[in-house]
This record gives C-alpha cells, sequence and structure tokens, in this order.
C-alpha cells in the first residue's frame, strides 16, 4: 500500500505524539543521568530532584496515553 | 446330475434355491459374497453358476465381466438374479455376456427350467 | 513474638490468599471478569518486579551506597514510559504467536528453534534459582526479627507451601492464552498489602519519628557520607542492567506479556507501573537514614521491621512483615510458573515427544499438566536446596543483580529479532553462548569463590580483569563485556549465516508484526488428514475445544459436518492455538509429525511472497469482493453437485427400494411355492419360520418407510411436553435392550448432566436414542464393546453424544451414513438402512441435529437439541 506523503492536521499531530513517545524514555535517561554531571550537592536533594523527575515522567506518560491508548491499528 | 455354484448374499434366498434344486438332484454350493467370488468359481469348477446381482465386495457384473475375460470360464453359463428390476441391469447383465438374466421374484419351476436349460444333460 | 502466633499470622494470610485466587477462578469462569482483567489488576500484577530483596534490600543497599538503589527503579521505569515503542510490539506478537515464554518467544522467533528454547530456559533457571533462595531466605530473616526462639525448617514449609499454592492454580489450564487469573488476582491483592506497607513504615518514619518532609531532608543532607557518593559508572550500568532486567525476566515476561488480557492495558500501565515504583522508593532514603540514627548495629537490611518494633509499634512491624512476606511469595509463585512452562514446553515435552512419538496416541494434555507440576515441585526444590547449600547470608545478598546480568544476555536476541529481520538462529545462539560462557565465568562462579581469581595463570583470562581490562567494577565488568561479546557473537553469527526458510517467514512476522498483511503461512504442499489433526488437537486442547475449533473453520470454509480442509492457512491457526498450549517448537512438531512433511523450502516461500505481494496490489474492497465471489462459487458448484447428485439419486432409490422390497419377497415366494408341495415336517417347520421373519422383515421395511416419508413431508404429528432427559435415555436403553443383542453392551452415563428437562417430543427422541443405541450394541466391534452417553449444555441447547469403543466409521462413509439405505454392513440383515436416514429426519423435525463425531476413537454421534 502507498502511504500518503503528507498528512492533514489531525493525524499530523497524532504521529508527533508517536514521536513524542518514543523519544520519552530518552529524555528520561538524560535527565536520570544529570546528576552525575553536577557537583555533588547532597543525597537529600540529590534524591529529590531524581523523584520530582521520576514524577514528571509519570505524568507526561499518563497524558500520552490519553491520546495513543486507543490507537492499537498499524503502525504507519 | 451336475454342480451348481450360487452366490449369493441373502441367506434365504440362496437356501430357497438350494432346496429347490438339490431336490431336483443337483449339487449346490453357496458362496455368500462377491470379493473372493471370482476364486471360488475356479475353485469349484461348477457346470452352472447362480450370480446375484447386488453382492457386498464386489457387484455380480464386475465378476460377470472378469469371468467373460478368462478364457478358463468364459463359456461357463451364468444366471444372473436381481431384485432392483430396471431396465438398465438388464442391460448391463446381456453386455457383461450372461447366459440367462432373471428378476426376484421368481417362480420355482422357472428357475429349475433355467438350470436345466443351460446345462446339457 | 511467639513463634506460634507468627506462624498463624503467616497461614491465615496465606488461607486468605487462597481464597481470593479461588474466588478469582470462580467469577472467571463464570465469565465475570471485568475487574479481574482490569488495567489496574495488570498494573499491580507487575508488582512482583518488587521482590523482597527490594522490599528489604533496598533500604539496606541505601544504608550501604546512597542513592544507588533507586537504579533499579529507574531502568524499568524508562521502559515502562516508552512502552509504546518496544513493549507494545513484544505484547502485540505474545499476543499473536500465543507465546507461552520469554523461551518460546526467542525459539519461535528463530524458525521455532528447541536449541534457542533450550538454551534460554537453562539461563533462567540458573539465575533464577539464587533469587528464589534469596526470596526464602529474607523470610527466614524476617522471622528471626520478631520469632523469640530460632527454628529450623522455616524455608523448608514457605517452599512447600508455595509448590501447593503454585501447583493449585497456576496449572489449572493448559492452554497459556487462558490466564491465570486467580494467581494474578492474589499478587494484584499482594502488590497492594506491599506498597501499603512500604507506605505506612515511610510515613510513620517522616512524621512520626522524625518531625516532617523538612526535617528529614535536613538529617538526609547531615547523615551524607562519602561512599554514597554517586558513582557514574555503576550509575548508568545498573540502569541499563534492571531495563534489560524488567523485560528479560521470565517472570515479568510471564505478568507482562503471558497474562496480558488486552493490549490497552499496556498504556495504563505506562504511567502506573513507574507510578507505583516511585511510591515503594520514595521514603527508602528516610528509612534508612533514620535507622541509621536509631539502631546504628542493626542489619539495615531489616530496618523496615526493626525501626517499628524499636519505636514499640508492634501492628506497624507486623504489616511491614507482611509486606516482605507478600513480595517473596509473589515472586516466588510467578517466577516457578514461568520457570516450568519453560521447562516442560522446551526440555521435557521434547525429550517425551521425541521417545514416544504420541502425536496421535496417548493424552498430551494429561503429560504437560504432569510436567508443569513436577516442574514447579523441582524448581522450587531448586531453590530451596541453594538456599541450604550457600548456608544463607552475605552470597545471597549480591545474588539480585548477578541474577539481572544473566537475564540480560537475552535482550540482543530478543530485541535484534523484534527489530532486526536479518538476525538468525546461528547469530542467537553464538550471542547467547558467547555472553552466558562470559557471564558464568566472571560473576555467576566467582560470587561463591568457585573459581580462582587468578584465571588459571593466564593474565588476560583472570575472571574479574577479562583481556587486561583491570580496575573495573566486578559487575560492570562482567555486564560490559558478557553484552558485548554477546551482541558481537550476535550480529556476526547473523551476518555470515543464512536463515532457513522458517527463521525468515518468523522473522518477517515478528519484525512485521504491526503491518496490515497476514504473513505467508508456514505450511504448503500435500495435506494431513483432517481427522488425524483433529485426533492430535483433543489430546492437547481438550476435547470441546478442539471440536469447536474444527466445527468454526469448517464453517468458515463453507463445509459441513467437523472437518475442515488442512489448508495451509488453518494448519497455521491451529498451530498457533496448540502452541499456546506447548510452545511454539514442540507445536510445530506435532503437527509435522501428523502432516508429515518438509514445512517450507525456499522455493515456496518466494511463490508465497509473490502471492502476497500481488495481493496487497489490490484494494481491501477488491479483496473481499474476490472472496465473495469464491464463496459464492463454492455455493453455487455444491448446490450443482448436489443437484446432480439428487437425480442419479431418485434412480437409485427407486432401484434400492425396488431391491429391498422384492429380496423379502423372493424368499417368501419360492417357500411358499415350496410347502404347497409335499415336504418333509421338519423342512416345513423350518420354511414356514423364514417365511414368517421375511414377512416381519417386509412389515418393518414398510413401516420404516412410511414413517420417513410422514417425517420429509413435515407433516408429522409431535407430541410436545416436558421431559427430563434422564427419562428418555432410561426408556431408550431399555427399549435397545431387546435388539438382538451381538454384544453385550457396558454403558457409561454421566447422570448428574442427565437432569436436565426438555421440551420436545419424548417418543421420537427416544427413537433417535434407541437408533444409536441399538447400532452400538450391533456393530461396535471391540473386545469389551462400551458406550459412553455424554450430556452437554452449549450453544443455547444440549448435546448429547454417543461413543462406543469399536473400530468407527471409515472416513468415506462418513459422509453418507445419514443417507437412505446406506448401509456399512452389506449383508443386508442386520436393519433396513433406514435408520440414520429417519433419526436424521426426526432431529429435523424436533429443531435439532444429528451428525457424525469424528476423532473420538470410536463410532460416535452427536444428538444437539435446542434448550
Amino acid at each position: 500500500m502507498k502511504r500518503p506523503l503528507f498528512l492533514a492536521r489531525g493525524p499530523y499531530r497524532r504521529r508527533r505524539l508517536r514521536d513524542a513517545a518514543r523519544i520519552l524514555p530518552f529524555a528520561g535517561a538524560v535527565l536520570f543521568l544529570m546528576p552525575l554531571l553536577w557537583p555533588s550537592r547532597g543525597t537529600g536533594l540529590n534524591g529529590l530532584y531524581m523523584l520530582a523527575v521520576w514524577l514528571g515522567l509519570v505524568a507526561v506518560a499518563a497524558v500520552l496515553r490519553l491520546w495513543l491508548a486507543d490507537e492499537s491499528g498499524p503502525e504507519e | 446330475m451336475g454342480h451348481v455354484l450360487l452366490i449369493e448374499d441373502e441367506p434365504n434366498i440362496a437356501e430357497a434355491i438350494r432346496f429347490i434344486l438339490s431336490r431336483d438332484g443337483w449339487h449346490v454350493t453357496i458362496y455368500p459374497e462377491g470379493a473372493g467370488a471370482l476364486e471360488a468359481v475356479r475353485c469349484v469348477a461348477p457346470d452352472i453358476v447362480i450370480l446375484d446381482a447386488m453382492l457386498p465386495g464386489q457387484s455380480g457384473f464386475d465378476i460377470l465381466t472378469r469371468m467373460r475375460a478368462d478364457p478358463d470360464m468364459a463359456d461357463l453359463p451364468v444366471l444372473m438374479l436381481t431384485a432392483r428390476g430396471q431396465h438398465r441391469d438388464r442391460e448391463a447383465a446381456e453386455k457383461a455376456g450372461v447366459s440367462r438374466f432373471m428378476t426376484k421374484p421368481f417362480s420355482n419351476a422357472e428357475i429349475l427350467e433355467q438350470v436345466r436349460l443351460l446345462v446339457p444333460q | 513474638m511467639p513463634f506460634n502466633l507468627l506462624v498463624l499470622s503467616c497461614v491465615s494470610y496465606v488461607i486468605f490468599l487462597f481464597l481470593v485466587a479461588f474466588i478469582a477462578e470462580r467469577r472467571a469462569a463464570a465469565g465475570k471478569v471485568r475487574w479481574l482483567r482490569s488495567p489496574l489488576v495488570y498494573t499491580l500484577s507487575l508488582s512482583i518486579y518488587c521482590t523482597a530483596w527490594t522490599f528489604y534490600g533496598a533500604v539496606g543497599s541505601a544504608a550501604a551506597s546512597g542513592l544507588e538503589f533507586m537504579t533499579i527503579y529507574m531502568g524499568p521505569t524508562l521502559v515502562f514510559v516508552g512502552w509504546w515503542g518496544l513493549l507494545r510490539k513484544l505484547v502485540r506478537i505474545g499476543r499473536q504467536q500465543r507465546v507461552t515464554s520469554i523461551a518460546d518467544l526467542i525459539s519461535s522467533r528463530y524458525g521455532k528453534s528447541n536449541l534457542l528454547g533450550v538454551a534460554v530456559t537453562l539461563i533462567s533457571v540458573v539465575a533464577a534459582t539464587p533469587y528464589i533462595a534469596l526470596q526464602l531466605q529474607s523470610v527466614v530473616l524476617s522471622f528471626g526479627v520478631f520469632a523469640s526462639e530460632d527454628r529450623e525448617g522455616t524455608a523448608l514449609w514457605v517452599a512447600i507451601g508455595l509448590a501447593l499454592f503454585t501447583v493449585l492454580f497456576g496449572t489449572r489450564n493448559l492452554d497459556a492464552n487462558e490466564r491465570h487469573t486467580g494467581v494474578v488476582t492474589a499478587i494484584a491483592v499482594e502488590a497492594v498489602v506491599k506498597l501499603v506497607a512500604a507506605l505506612a513504615v515511610g510515613v510513620f518514619v517522616v512524621w512520626g519519628i522524625a518531625g516532617g518532609p523538612a526535617d528529614i531532608l535536613g538529617r538526609i543532607q547531615a547523615a551524607d557520607r562519602p561512599e554514597w557518593a554517586l558513582e557514574p559508572a555503576r550509575w548508568a550500568g545498573l540502569t541499563f542492567a534492571s531495563a534489560a532486567a524488567v523485560i528479560c525476566l521470565p517472570r515479568m515476561f510471564q505478568v507482562l506479556v503471558v497474562e496480558n488480557s488486552d493490549e490497552k492495558h499496556l498504556a495504563t500501565a505506562g504511567w502506573a507501573f513507574p507510578l507505583y515504583l516511585l511510591g515503594m522508593s520514595v521514603f527508602v532514603i528516610p528509612i534508612a537514614v533514620v535507622g541509621l540514627e536509631m539502631l546504628p548495629d542493626g542489619n539495615p537490611d531489616l530496618f523496615v521491621l526493626t525501626i517499628p518494633l524499636e519505636a514499640g509499634r508492634g501492628d506497624l512491624a507486623m504489616l511491614a512483615f507482611l509486606g516482605g512476606f507478600s513480595s517473596a511469595t509473589s515472586m516466588v509463585i510467578v517466577a516457578a510458573i514461568a520457570l516450568a512452562t519453560m521447562l516442560s514446553n522446551h526440555i521435557v515435552m521434547p525429550i517425551w515427544l521425541g521417545l514416544m512419538r504420541p502425536a496421535v496416541s496417548g493424552d498430551v494434555r494429561r503429560v504437560v499438566l504432569l510436567s508443569r507440576r513436577l516442574s514447579i515441585a523441582g524448581v522450587l526444590a531448586l531453590g530451596y536446596a541453594y538456599f541450604r547449600l550457600s548456608g544463607g547470608g552475605a552470597a545471597l545478598a549480591s545474588i539480585g543483580l548477578i541474577s539481572f546480568v544473566g537475564v540480560a544476555q537475552v535482550l540482543p536476541a530478543l530485541v535484534g529479532g523484534l527489530f532486526w529481520r536479518g538476525a538468525t538462529r546461528i547469530g542467537a545462539a553464538m550471542g547467547l553462548a558467547l555472553g552466558t560462557a562470559v557471564w558464568i565465568y566472571t560473576l555467576f562462579l566467582p560470587s561463591f569463590g568457585a573459581i580462582s581469581p587468578d584465571g588459571f595463570g593466564i593474565d588476560w583470562l583472570r575472571p574479574h580483569a577479562l583481556f587486561g581490562t583491570e580496575g573495573m567494577d566486578p559487575l560492570l565488568h562482567a555486564l560490559f563485556w558478557s553484552l558485548l561479546l554477546n551482541i558481537a557473537g550476535f550480529c556476526v553469527g547473523s551476518i555470515l549465516s543464512f536463515p532457513s526458510p522458517m527463521e525468515r517467514l518468523q522473522g518477517a512476522a515478528f519484525v512485521g508484526v504491526f503491518d496490515t498483511a497476514p504473513g505467508p503461512s508456514g505450511w504448503s504442499g500435500g495435506a494431513p488428514e483432517a481427522e488425524d489433526l483433529l485426533v492430535m488437537a483433543q489430546r492437547i486442547l481438550g476435547e470441546e475445544t478442539a471440536l469447536t475449533l474444527f466445527l468454526t473453520e469448517a464453517r468458515a470454509q463453507g463445509r459441513a459436518g467437523y472437518l475442515p480442509d488442512p489448508t495451509p492457512a488453518f494448519l497455521e491457526r491451529l498451530e498457533r492455538r496448540l502452541a499456546g498450549a506447548v510452545g511454539a517448537a514442540t507445536a510445530h512438531a506435532m503437527i509435522f509429525q501428523v502432516a508429515g512433511r518438509a514445512a517450507v523450502t525456499v522455493a515456496d516461500l518466494m511463490a508465497v511472497a509473490d502471492e502476497a505481494a500481488q495481493i496487497m496490489e489490490y484494494s481491501a474492497r477488491l479483496e473481499s469482493q474476490r472472496q465473495e465471489l469464491t464463496r459464492t462459487a463454492a455455493a453455487l458448484r455444491d448446490a450443482n453437485a448436489k443437484l446432480t447428485r439428487l437425480a442419479e439419486q431418485k434412480d437409485a432409490f427407486l432401484g434400492q427400494i425396488s431391491h429391498e422390497l422384492r429380496t423379502p419377497m423372493t424368499s417368501i415366494l419360492a417357500f411358499s411355492e415350496i410347502l404347497m408341495g409335499d415336504v418333509a415336517p421338519e423342512d416345513a417347520r423350518r420354511q414356514a419360520g423364514i417365511i414368517h421373519a421375511e414377512a416381519i422383515r417386509l412389515t418393518r421395511l414398510l413401516d420404516d418407510l412410511l414413517d420417513l416419508s410422514v417425517l420429509e413431508s413435515g407433516q408429522v404429528q409431535l407430541h410436545i411436553s416436558d421431559v427430563r432427559l434422564r427419562a428418555v435415555l432410561d426408556r431408550a436403553l431399555a427399549a435397545a435392550e431387546h435388539v438382538r443383542p451381538r454384544h453385550d453392551l457396558t454403558v457409561f452415563r454421566d447422570s448428574g448432566a442427565e437432569a436436565l428437562v426438555l421440551r420436545t417430543d419424548p417418543d421420537r427422541l427416544a427413537q433417535v436414542f434407541i437408533n444409536l443405541i441399538a447400532n452400538a450394541r450391533k456393530y461396535c466391534d471391540a473386545a469389551e464393546p462400551q458406550l459412553r452417553i455424554v450430556v452437554r449444555a452449549q450453544d443455547a441447547g444440549v448435546t448429547v453424544d454417543f461413543i462406543d469403543n469399536g473400530r468407527g466409521i471409515p472416513r468415506p462413509a462418513q459422509a453418507t451414513i445419514f443417507e437412505k439405505f446406506a448401509r456399512l454392513d452389506e449383508s443386508g440383515q442386520a436393519g433396513t438402512g433406514l435408520g440414520l436416514a429417519i433419526c436424521r429426519e426426526v432431529m429435523a423435525n424436533l429443531g435439532g441435529t444429528i451428525a457424525y463425531l469424528p476423532g473420538q476413537g470410536g463410532a460416535a454421534f452427536r444428538v444437539w437439541l435446542p434448550l
């Protein structure tokens, strides 16, 4: 089957959301690795930062779910 | 008197024919199915074969055709019996080389007469 | 706390879990699965990732090395928030290919190679055994905290109890696609207990002992130690290892893929599972810090228990104890199920199959269940033995990570197989072999001192400094080298080898799982007997499931009866169903045994691929039209054949009737003529007897013909009433006694099922039953003839099966036995040849059906009546 070269606005947005879903773990990995690059601020503050990133990932994943959950069709 | 090989799967009919013929002095051997009938004919070497058309294993028409193809049995008198009584059966029997063809039911005198006719004394 | 009280509370908790599992199974059986198969339960079941090692050990690890424990949760978090990319594909493939375990997935992807299945199974067992031992140890340790006296044998009883639970709820059904609802529900409940316990202890520590979040943050900053500083290499390496483990651990694969009942649940788990992990770890550092302040000499691994005890909160400690107990038990249960499935499908079954060649004989179902049960017991016995031999203690503590690195060896073959069509069996085998060898040499054996650190005197072979790479952390060193060599072997092997056709088929199916076009089929060429396939399928799937499957398939093909044409597409579907029960490699081998031919050749593959490409050219609409046309053409062809047959049959039917009437008439006439003359008295008596018998035969024939013509015209008068099925069967059996018995017939019945009340014409139904029973009595040729009458409610009706143990009806005759004058026994003496034709008409008049049931080992008829 031929795939269309350009998409309408709706499908275009959905496709970018899928891209976001694919990128999310890599973004998370970078954020998780950040403490290694900082001069040490102590376990407590580092821990707080980690929890914040963690919670952020959960939130973004939950939002993405709203758009992606119902799409179990073929990969486009 | 001669030797009759009766190939018939209905035991009661076979019994009736055997009774009629042996009372007239014929020696009657009964073979109850189509499969192996040809070998039975070869073994018994009768003077005449009475052959039922519908037999389990192999039909009477098949047996007859094969008998006619075998030089030993090509001239053996064969009296064929059928209960279906259809025109087609008679044609098929004649094509296969039957000597006489009779439909069931038959009268006792008739079958005796046919056997006597087919086996010259 | 006295020891007995502790045991009592444990036992009550376990009984509670039994009840939960039992009720869940009951509800699932009743079809009430809305709650049981919700995304929430799915997410909670994933929590078996958090074992006792993390429940207790996270605090211990935090006390020793600060934030590093978080890496164990970061990996899974990253994998799950990225579910759209990897996990979705994994779950889709798992469902489509009916994968039963991670070993099965690898085996299936690489051309259903059992060698790879065995390899993954062995790695998994080796990696999981110490892990199970670790769980047993944690239970023993936590007992020790409470119990005033020390008892031997705690671990043994725990192991036995867990084996019992797992066998009871883990091997109820065979098909992996029928999920273990009971186990999963119990696991979900345990997940809640774990989380509540961890949070409760944490809240108590932060607000009960410390003065709230600000105070605790201050304490943490104050307690900072140099060894808590982040180590970049371990930080990244452990995150990677845990990410790999959450996919590759057999128990995770089990709940993630095999127990998944709806792909959409993954979307929920994508954020909810990381949230769960967050909940489990948010209070770890505070607990560790407070613990170190309060109990400087205590074992940090047990702070979760000892802090509440020290603060006089026995109830909280008890809750924490149950949380730890839950963590240990749920991990062991699921790990045992997953490992047992792998052991049974990839090691026990292939051996049994090779020894017995039982594709069409023997009850495979029972053997599979038995081998799974034994495997479960074996896995737990192994874990227990390891616990005893290692003597517990420090050697076990590091086992969690060692295990992670071990199972990570499967990752290259798994991910490579999912995304790279060029990955081959040889490559996967090389990668697995190299990686596992390095893991065993550099990490597993040294972990219990089974190998000398000098590498047999060869400098570059030292287990902790392979190729001279000194100064690395041993764990990272092993992770680095094993995966590097694993990936290298995988790539080189794949690039240099040429895959078999089956591998290429499976590779295309896995990598392109989201493409709509159905993949080319793995079966082509000649055809096995559908009946043999049915017999085999029944042995594995069970009778009803197999019959339903074949019936549906036959209907889809537009055929009457239970035997579809063994088309490649059907073989493919059948194989997948079987794979759900016994694994892909075994299912393939079993079908192969029946089909008795090579699956595919390269030429077949190319032909099928061309065909598939051509079909893709058509639009979906054209395609469906074409199918419609094919179906119509087939229906027309059928109708035409039927008409021709009918015309011929009418002729033949007249001939038949003539024959059937004239035959008795001939005897009657001949003997009555004889009797008119002079006959000896004893002859006369016998001949009169014959006349009598033939007259009866003639009458019966006329009765049957009359009955049949009334039935066929639809003018039949039915006397409908409510009647118990049992009464009709009783009557039929009594009446069939009078049929001249050729054999004694032993009848097996199921009086419970026969209590059904039917609304039908009892006389007519009894007529059908009498016919079937009499047929069994007359024709069953077994040495000890038996008749089973099986009653089942199904399809808005009831089926009554009459199954004897004779030779059955040969396949060619099965199509015609319901025709008039169709006789198997040609002697013509037994009956009028109208019995089954009448049965068919009676059933049609009663609104039901009667059909021959192939593949039951003897002659079998199924009567179906609407309820």
